[in-house]
């Protein structure tokens, strides 16, 4: 049985499934989890979006869930998948953002900003320097972009705006 | 045929688009000029692959004969396919690979910006989801036919040949049959034959800048929307569907 009072509870369950593909973020911190709804019979139900269409993440992760789930002993449940409306780095949570520059990935801009700048300031996550060029828009995984500091030379990911 | 029929069949098409490019770019895996390139292409393949399981999978449900996504993919032969016969050509060279990509991710960019406000809602949502995908598609395959056309003389002189020896499947992403009247009609599909003029602008607009001539409109090829191939689907068909029809019931 899942109260009402028990969403928290599940959202902080939620929180402790890692994306498998960058280790330092939850599911959550990467705006993929859009609902938990609880049912009045108590069945659970999580709702996910994918990040890219094609990323092979998207299976591991609602098994992971699943597992986690389980693991905290939560078994009537059911995770769904909705592609509408479509994923955007903007549902990236600020705590996210933080976690992944720490990680040495330069997340991403948010879209409002680079409309009003006609282009996407891209700061190195190791010197900060603003002074960086594009290397090529595809990278290491799907979302990822490659990029390198023209002040510390260091190679660093991006990761892209959608 | 039913309109249940043509619904099905116009999902198989989009579907089926997807997926074979998908599969032609996956056979760069290892091979690609460079390192980022080879990221690239494999990067553009499984963002069609993930389009195409999207595609096939709602298209299963539309016919409702119990066929799935993995059905669809690996259990058809070669007229059973509905994919236009340009994704199909084989990657050639690196300036064919990208020629044939640069006139699809035109193509598909008006497309799919189309479908993201047709009346099948699903469709829609599939749409907006992949249109953000083609946008980088078309991005880059714009860059590199500029930067080869735009190159050394051997790179321009590949990067013409390329786009000449491609001109004649253009014609085909452009033709409407009944299928694609009725899914117009009904507010699910687009009119593809309305949106050569603006594909047109904007290869032309890339070709100026590659210092690309646009080649004349000599030869053209059509068939695949009744299953009419190239001899070059049935080997790229046995590589991608052997191992599910030898082993049927193999998991991961
Ligand atoms: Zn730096």
């Amino acid at each position: 049985m899942v109260s009402l009072a028990a969403k928290d509870d599940i959202a902080s369950i939620l929180a402790l499934v890692k994306d498998p593909e960058i280790p330092v973020l939850s599911v959550a911190d990467l705006g993929i989890i859009r609902r938990i709804e609880t049912g009045e019979d108590g069945h659970l139900t999580v709702v996910i979006t994918p990040t890219y269409s094609g990323c092979p993440a998207t299976e591991v992760i609602e098994a992971d869930i699943a597992n986690m789930l389980k693991l905290h002993g939560i078994t009537d449940f059911t995770i769904r998948t909705e592609i509408s409306p479509a994923w955007t780095t903007d549902w990236i949570t600020t705590e996210g953002r933080r976690k992944l520059e720490e990680y040495g990935i330069a997340p991403p801009a948010s879209k409002g900003k680079a409309a009003l700048l006609g282009h996407e300031e891209v700061i190195c996550p190791q010197c900060k320097s603003r002074n960086t060029e594009l290397v090529s828009e595809f990278g290491s995984t799907a979302c990822k972009a490659q990029y390198k500091c023209r002040d510390c030379l260091e190679p660093f990911d991006y990761f892209k705006c959608v | 045929m039913t309109d249940q029929k043509m619904h099905f069949d116009y999902l198989l098409r989009l579907g089926d688009n997807s997926l074979i490019l998908g599969q032609r770019l996956a056979e760069w895996c290892g091979h690609a000029p460079m390192l980022e390139e080879d990221l690239a292409l494999t990067n553009i393949g499984l963002d069609l692959l993930g389009q195409a399981r999207m595609l096939l999978a709602y298209a299963g449900e539309v016919e409702g004969k119990g066929r799935d996504e993995d059905r669809l993919a690996f259990h058809r032969d070669t007229m059973a396919w509905r994919n236009l016969l340009l994704l199909e050509q084989p990657n050639g060279d690196f300036a064919h690979t990208m020629a044939r990509q640069l006139f699809f991710d035109a193509f598909q960019y008006q497309q799919f910006a189309g479908l993201c406000s047709s009346s099948d809602e699903r469709l829609a949502g599939i749409a907006a989801k992949s249109l953000k995908e083609i946008t980088y598609h078309r991005r880059h395959s714009t860059d590199w036919v500029i930067r080869l056309g735009d190159g050394t003389e051997e790179s321009h002189e590949r990067m013409q040949r390329a786009v000449d020896s491609l001109w004649g499947y253009v014609p085909e992403m452009f033709d409407m049959d009944a299928v694609d009247d009725a899914m117009v009609a009904a507010g699910i599909g687009v009119d593809v034959a309305a949106l050569r003029g603006e594909w047109d602008r904007y290869i032309d607009e890339v070709f100026a800048e590659a210092t690309l001539s646009r080649p004349e409109d000599s030869w053209s090829v059509r068939g695949s929307r009744e299953g009419k191939h190239s001899e070059h689907l049935g080997y790229l068909l046995a590589e991608m569907q052997f191992l599910p029809r030898a082993y049927p019931d193999a998991k991961w």
